[in-house]
């Protein structure tokens, strides 16, 4: 089935066109992964999806409802949340309060209950549940901006560069909790730099550059493309 | 006598904390000078006269009608003169702030117009009322003004750190990007948050009328300068820098007129701004930099 649908959408900052026409789908249960280099449009197209930013032009379904132009906060409501690329942590407040805004929107008797298995899947969190999110490391504000995405019970998960700036045990314990978001249920939606490691866990994928889909494919062919691993690859570790 | 001037002094201090706050939570949340709190709160010093003085209605009354009024002008500041500002390509960072000053001016021609031009006093039963402790007098309206003040400080502080609507005032106040992301209506907390900076500022009026016994339109633009200064000097957007600023400049007036010169009493809160711009420029709470952390 379907969970997302996005059908040419183009995006401008002013005078400026970042998206040229970007279509691409999410198959519920699966994780999809876009790739490319800097400038390609791959945050933006993640923007424009969560409602940050508007499309000029283009359609964007979800559960084929018609969702272009909705808010941020509508868009959560029916089940799409952002992890921003740079994590957007709300650092003047305490760990245990960005979890709770995680679920700001939820008013069931389950948050409190939620935000513990949560801190157990994190553990570092319940760590420093106290502390002010901003004094965390980086490593430690992926997980919590993961972790705060995870509590308002998303059908579609958008992650952006979860991987930048982290070091590589980090990455890889990351990578590691993105396949078990999927395993739990909920689809995602990966923006990364870093190709392998993101087609390794993804089901599908697509390439963009200056603002185009210019291929996709299923991530094990994704893998195996000539062009993508001379590009984003390097020659070595195909 | 230093008891006394100490409680005179906390209890305009109280006033000051309170009209600073309503200067703090919209620049936390909106990042702008809101220059026409002050006039604001002059609507509310009056709307206490015409209440207790002219209706001849209970304290009370005056403070629900104070509020309710101070609060749809705020909201109507909001709509009219701040939200078709935002998120417009081209406009300048200084636009909201230049429209709130318009506002300012418009509403103190409106006050003019309305309550003329002179000084109107505050006449309540109790004014007079006193107690006497040892060689220290202790007016009813200063116990009025300083429990109101706590009530509402302690109120809001709750409000910010323990409510869900207050958690999402500050996450918005942070950063709006992030607060829309996890499912927080901004533009309604922006709203919320002028409507309560702008009631404060209405029961500041009142509070003033009693404790000067003295309202006329003007009020608002001095009283609107001296809020920045206490912004200035407790941090921009924070909460306990405000109320600690707010004292600070109320025990630091009072002690001048008291022991100084009267003359001085209006320049204490610029020169407080002088030197904390010069010695700790982002006031006595405020971080460094609000934008190094995003």
């Amino acid at each position: 089935m379907k969970l997302l649908k996005v059908t040419g959408i183009e995006t401008f900052y002013d005078k400026i066109q970042a998206l040229k026409g970007i279509s691409l789908e999410v198959e519920q249960g699966k994780i999809v992964t876009i790739l490319g280099a800097n400038g390609a449009g791959k945050t933006t197209t993640m923007k424009t999806i969560a409602g940050l930013l508007k499309p000029k032009k283009g359609k964007i379904e979800f559960l084929g409802e018609d969702i272009t132009g909705l808010r941020p906060d509508q868009l959560l409501k029916k089940g799409i949340a952002l992890v921003p690329e740079g994590r957007a942590i709300l650092s003047s407040m305490t760990v245990y309060e960005n979890l709770e805004m995680g679920a700001y929107q939820r008013n069931d008797k389950e948050v409190e209950q939620d935000i513990e298995n949560v801190m157990k899947l994190f553990p570092i969190l319940k760590e420093r549940k106290t502390q002010l999110a901003g004094t965390l490391s980086g490593g430690q504000q992926q997980m919590l901006a993961i972790a705060r995405a995870i509590l308002s019970k998303p059908k579609l998960l958008l992650l952006d560069e979860p991987s930048m700036g982290l070091a590589p045990l980090i990455v890889t314990a990351i990578f590691k909790i993105i396949k078990e978001i999927k395993e739990s249920g909920t689809t995602v939606l990966l923006v990364e730099q870093n190709a392998k490691q993101a087609l390794k866990i993804a089901d599908y994928g697509y390439v963009l550059e200056t603002g185009k889909v210019i291929i996709s494919g299923n991530a094990e062919d994704l893998l195996e493309d000539s062009r993508i691993v001379e590009a984003y690859l390097g020659k070595k570790s195909s | 006598m230093l008891l006394e001037q100490l409680i005179n002094g906390i209890t305009l201090g109280s006033i000051y904390a309170i009209i600073a706050l309503g200067f703090t939570l919209v620049f936390g949340v909106l990042g702008i000078i809101n220059m026409a709190h002050g006039e604001i709160f002059m609507f509310g010093a009056f709307m206490g006269i015409i209440v207790t003085s002219t209706l001849k209605w209970p304290l009370w009354a005056a403070f629900l009608v104070a509020i309710a009024v101070t609060a749809i002008l705020g909201y109507m500041l909001e709509r009219f003169a701040l939200r078709p500002l935002r998120g417009k390509q081209g406009v300048s960072h200084l636009a909201p702030l230049i429209s709130t000053i318009g506002v300012s001016i418009l509403l103190e021609n409106i006050s003019h117009h309305l309550f003329g031009a002179g000084n109107h006093p505050f006449r309540n039963s109790f004014a007079e009322i006193n107690f006497q402790i040892g060689s220290i007098t202790v007016y009813l309206v200063q116990i009025i003004i300083f429990v109101i003040s706590i009530i509402l400080m302690m109120a809001l502080s709750y409000w910010l750190l323990r409510t869900k609507a207050g958690k999402a005032l500050r996450a918005t106040a942070e950063n709006l990007e992030t607060a829309s992301i996890l499912g927080v209506n901004t533009k309604k907390i922006i709203i919320l948050t002028v409507i309560i900076a702008s009631a404060m500022g209405g029961i500041a009026g009142i509070l003033v009328g009693m404790a000067f016994n003295s309202v006329n339109p003007q009020m608002g633009l001095s009283m609107g300068l001296k809020g920045l200064a206490i912004i200035i000097l407790g941090g921009m957007g924070n909460v306990k820098g405000a109320m600690a600023g707010g004292l600070i400049l109320g025990l630091s007036e009072t002690f001048v007129v008291a022991y100084g010169d009267s003359g001085y009493r209006d320049a204490i809160a610029f020169i407080i701004i002088i030197i904390i711009l010069l010695v700790r420029p982002q006031g006595i709470f405020g971080q460094k930099s609000a934008a190094e952390g995003r």
